[in-house]
């Protein structure tokens, strides 16, 4: 496995600053990303997620750990003798050269005879279809047509990996939308690995193969997006990922669980004394008051368009969310009393 | 180029900081050595005499025939001349330069742009040429005087060679000084904080005095620290515009290392004129300090 | 009622600049004039202009004057530059080497000019162009780092490693991309240096030695000899040039960033 890894990361840590003021970033932080993959950090802003990212560029230098790339140790190398690529947060295009000359300013660097820049350049925009604008400066672009000069930019070395900060959140709802599938699409046509560095965890679920979600320095958990929704590990996981229910229990020997009702679930666990159950809202259901493993009060619906979303009230005053995409359904009038079911299936057992 | 990055800063800033370490960080050293020496030998100093204060006790008490040390007031009225006139321009560059730079503050773009450009002007043209041209309009044969003349006949009046006339000069020279810091500080300035002030009831005058002067204190008082400090060294416009009534500092310090001949009693007044530069520069400081707290 | 507008200020303005522009109005015109006693106006002539030009202690002051600032600029921008690149990023005693740096703008010429003969003359050197060259290039390092330095603040770091990441070493990446984006802003620090090193009077006063007069050392000892109208032109081309150059840097300074 890790002599085929694209990018391997081994016990990484970084800090900033000396002394009093000094921070630690990244605490031994350990990532194997395959060929081919498309893999996402994804995290809140000061995560260290971005310091990953420019630790595996070069633009920082690994307190301790080794960053391999394609075989080859680079923990030490500067970024120009690094075979990645970077497409920057603000794009950085060079203000003073052309769209063309841009994407050509790598191919210069690495003494490729002045033919074979032109076609590689000419490959590289039409990839991003920008070819009518190879003559223009990057002033005289939208902010999408930038973003796209910055991939073909970065594309047109043909690096191993492909990092990626935080591309798209200079970009406005729709044309995010749009490049997100088009980031998707170029990924599958360059055939390389892309590592995306997000904040945004819509973002992350759509493109990736692969996420790890980052907090305070350290992966907390890593996996297909599926697997991070439906089987969070950790309470900021879980909270950080869509929308979750909380629920506070108490677990008995066994794999036994009681609520705050009295109501006892079985779900596999080796957790002891008081722990933290998390639900999806669209994974609970309504039935009769006496039917369900905890009583709850409506207190607000609000109608989505493709499903409703019920406001509870638990006994002990705790909000529960209930997503109810039978429209269809029985609805429960605000105010009345419903019992909620909790498959067992869908109740995750958290760490702190 | 090596890697590491102190290193990397530190050989970048070596050819700044030695230019300037050696060509006035240590002129300025010795000045203050020779300024405890006494005049003499080829040279004009005489490196061998031991060090004393002699030449700053020179510049309040002088000695008499028989050995008695009287009081010389004539180096002191030099110094406080000095002092007034910087007060007196700072007064008039701020009376004149705070409607400018406010004005300037509430036009267009293209139209600050160029008044920008029109002030700073001056202040990068020759100074010596600048303070000619006074010369030329002052003169009593210049069309200044002869107009006053002809409203008021009464024989030529003397508008050179007075106070007056170095105020009108160093103003002249130096109020882009003012005008520029307070644009700065305008230009950034909240004018929704007016309008809130028109809201809860002030005047016009009274948001001026109650909100925007307090704000711009900042641009004022560097305003004025870069009027006041250069005014105090002035040369050029008191020995232009100023007869040998309304000498300054600046002519004083020359005066040694020309005719006179004591360079010395010249560097002695020279730290005269840097403490009294410093010692403006500390009150700033602790003034400014204070407003933080 | 404009919230930005305030009663007098625009006539308190316009007299701002009369006062500012009168003189120089005056000056300007008394060179065109004919009449040899400077302020009796008789006809329009370029008489003055001829006769500077065939002036031979102006043509060396001139001489002397231009070498002078090419100089001491060109030195001061070279030194600035690599200041600014050094300053660019925060380190610890930033606030203090960039006081150091500006300590030619606030110290009063003429101690440091005195200063600076005194330790020429202690080190027994000869008076003359290179000793004006040195303490010119002195003084004139705040105005070429100023306008780099502002330039450089204004540019993006990310360029710098965008270049690296493209596979330019350090020496590339400052041939082709910093160096091109920081070009206006040394060009407009070396004119503003430039000018200074042209304009300064006082600093050459005390250094200049036998036979090595600048246009502005000249000027003064001819004022002090008596007004002429050679020294109205003469003082109006001064003008006209620093005119031009602190135009040429204030375009320089705002050009696309």
């Amino acid at each position: 496995m890790t002599d085929s890894s694209a990018v391997s990361i081994r016990s990484v840590s970084k800090g900033f600053g000396r002394g009093a003021a000094a921070v630690r970033v990244l605490e031994d932080v350990s990532v194997e990303i395959g060929q081919r993959e498309f893999f996402t950090l994804l995290g809140p802003s000061g995560c260290g997620k971005t310091t990953l990212l420019r630790l595996i560029a070069g633009f920082e230098t690994a307190d301790q750990g080794k960053i391999i790339i394609e075989g080859q140790d680079v923990t030490q190398a500067p970024p120009f003798r690094r075979p990645v690529n970077t497409v920057f947060q603000n794009y950085a295009l060079f203000p003073h050269l052309t769209v063309e000359q841009n994407v050509g300013f790598a191919l210069v660097e690495q003494q490729m005879p002045a033919d074979k820049i032109r076609a590689r350049v000419g490959e590289s925009l039409e990839m991003v279809r920008m070819q009518s604008f190879a003559r223009r400066r990057p002033a005289e672009l939208s902010g999408g047509q930038q973003q796209r000069v910055a991939l073909a930019r970065a594309l047109a070395p043909r690096p191993k990996v492909l990092l990626l900060d935080e591309p798209l959140s200079a970009l406005d709802l729709k044309l995010r939308k749009e490049m997100q599938i088009e980031l998707k699409l170029l990924q599958a046509e360059a055939g390389i690995t892309f590592l995306f560095v997000t904040h945004d965890q819509e973002e992350a679920l759509t493109l990736s193969d692969r996420v790890a979600v980052m907090q305070g320095g350290r992966i907390l958990q890593m996996g297909a997006p599926r697997d991070i929704y439906e089987t969070p590990t950790h309470r900021f996981v879980a909270d950080f990922i869509g929308d979750i229910n909380l629920i506070e229990a108490e677990a008995l020997p066994g794999n036994a669980i009681r609520l705050a009702g009295g109501a006892q679930i079985v779900v596999p666990h080796q957790a002891q004394g008081k722990v933290t159950l998390a639900i999806r809202p669209e994974r609970a259901r309504i039935v009769a008051p006496d039917a369900g493993h905890l009583q709850a009060r409506v207190v607000h619906t609000a109608y989505l368009g493709t499903a409703l979303v019920h406001k509870l009230a638990l006994s002990d005053g705790a909000t529960f969310l209930l997503r109810q995409s039978d429209l269809d359904g029985t609805q429960p009038p605000i105010g009345s009393t419903v019992g909620l079911s909790l498959p067992a299936d869908s109740l995750r057992v958290l760490l702190q | 180029m090596t890697g590491n990055p102190t290193l990397r800063r530190l050989g970048l800033l070596t050819p700044a900081l030695m230019t300037i370490a050696v060509l006035i960080g240590v002129p300025l050293m010795l000045l203050f050595w020779i300024s405890l020496l006494q005049k003499g030998g080829s040279s004009g100093v005489d490196w061998g005499a031991a060090p004393s204060l002699g030449n700053y006790i020179r510049l309040v008490w002088e000695e008499d025939f028989d050995g008695t040390m009287i009081l010389n007031t004539s180096y002191l009225v030099i110094l406080l001349r000095s002092i007034l006139q910087a007060a007196v321009t700072t007064g008039l560059s701020l009376l004149f330069g705070l409607p400018v730079a406010l004005w300037m503050a509430g036009l267009s773009r293209g139209q600050r742009d160029m008044m920008l450009l029109l002030i700073t002007i001056p202040f990068w043209t020759n100074l010596l040429v600048r303070n000619y041209a006074w010369l030329i309009i002052l003169r009593d044969d210049g069309w200044l005087s002869q107009a006053i003349n002809f409203v008021s006949p009464g024989g030529p009046i003397q508008l050179l060679y007075n106070d007056l006339a170095v105020a009108i000069g160093l103003t002249y020279s130096f109020l882009p000084f003012m005008i520029l810091p307070l644009y700065t500080v305008f230009e950034k300035f909240d004018w929704r904080l007016l309008e809130a002030a028109h809201d809860l009831g002030a005047t016009r005058s009274r948001a001026l005095r109650r909100v925007l002067i307090p704000i711009a204190m900042p641009g004022i008082a560097a305003g004025s620290l870069l009027v006041f400090i250069p005014c105090l060294g002035a040369f050029v416009t008191p020995a232009l515009l100023g007869g040998g009534k309304t000498l300054m500092l600046g002519n004083i310090i020359q005066m040694q290392f020309g005719a006179s001949r004591n360079w010395p009693f010249g560097a002695a007044l020279a730290v005269v004129l840097l403490g009294l530069m410093l010692f403006v520069m500390v009150c700033m400081a602790i003034w400014r300090n204070r407003r933080v707290k | 009622m404009n919230i930005r507008r305030f009663p007098m200020t625009r006539e308190i303005s316009l007299l701002v600049l009369v006062y500012l522009y009168v003189p120089v109005v005056v000056l300007v015109s008394y060179s065109f004039n004919a009449n040899r006693t400077a302020t009796v106006w008789s006809h329009a002539s370029l008489d003055w202009y001829g006769r500077i030009l065939a002036n031979p202690a102006i043509q060396s002051a001139t001489q002397n004057s231009l070498v002078l600032a090419l100089c001491a600029a060109t030195a001061a921008t070279v030194i600035a530059l690599l200041a600014a690149l050094a300053t660019a990023r925060a380190f610890p005693s930033r606030g203090g080497v960039e006081a150091v740096l500006n300590m030619p703008l606030i110290l009063p010429e003429i101690v440091v000019a005195v200063a600076t003969l005194m330790l020429f003359v202690a080190l027994g050197v000869q008076l003359g162009l290179g000793t004006m060259i040195l303490a010119h290039t002195a003084f004139c390092i705040p105005f070429a780092y100023l306008p780099i330095r502002a330039r450089l603040e204004g540019m993006n770091q990310s360029y710098g490693e965008a270049a690296q990441d493209l596979y330019a070493n350090r020496f590339r990446s400052f041939r082709r991309v910093t160096l091109p984006l920081l070009w206006p802003g040394i060009m407009a620090g070396f004119t503003l240096a430039f000018v200074t090193s042209l304009d300064d009077f006082l600093t050459s006063f005390f250094l200049s030695g036998p036979g090595t007069t600048t246009l502005p050392v000249y000027i003064f000892s001819s004022i002090k000899a008596g007004i002429t109208p050679e020294i109205n032109a003469i003082s109006t081309v001064m003008l006209v040039i620093s005119v031009l150059l602190v135009s040429l840097s204030f375009f320089l300074g705002r050009l696309r960033r």
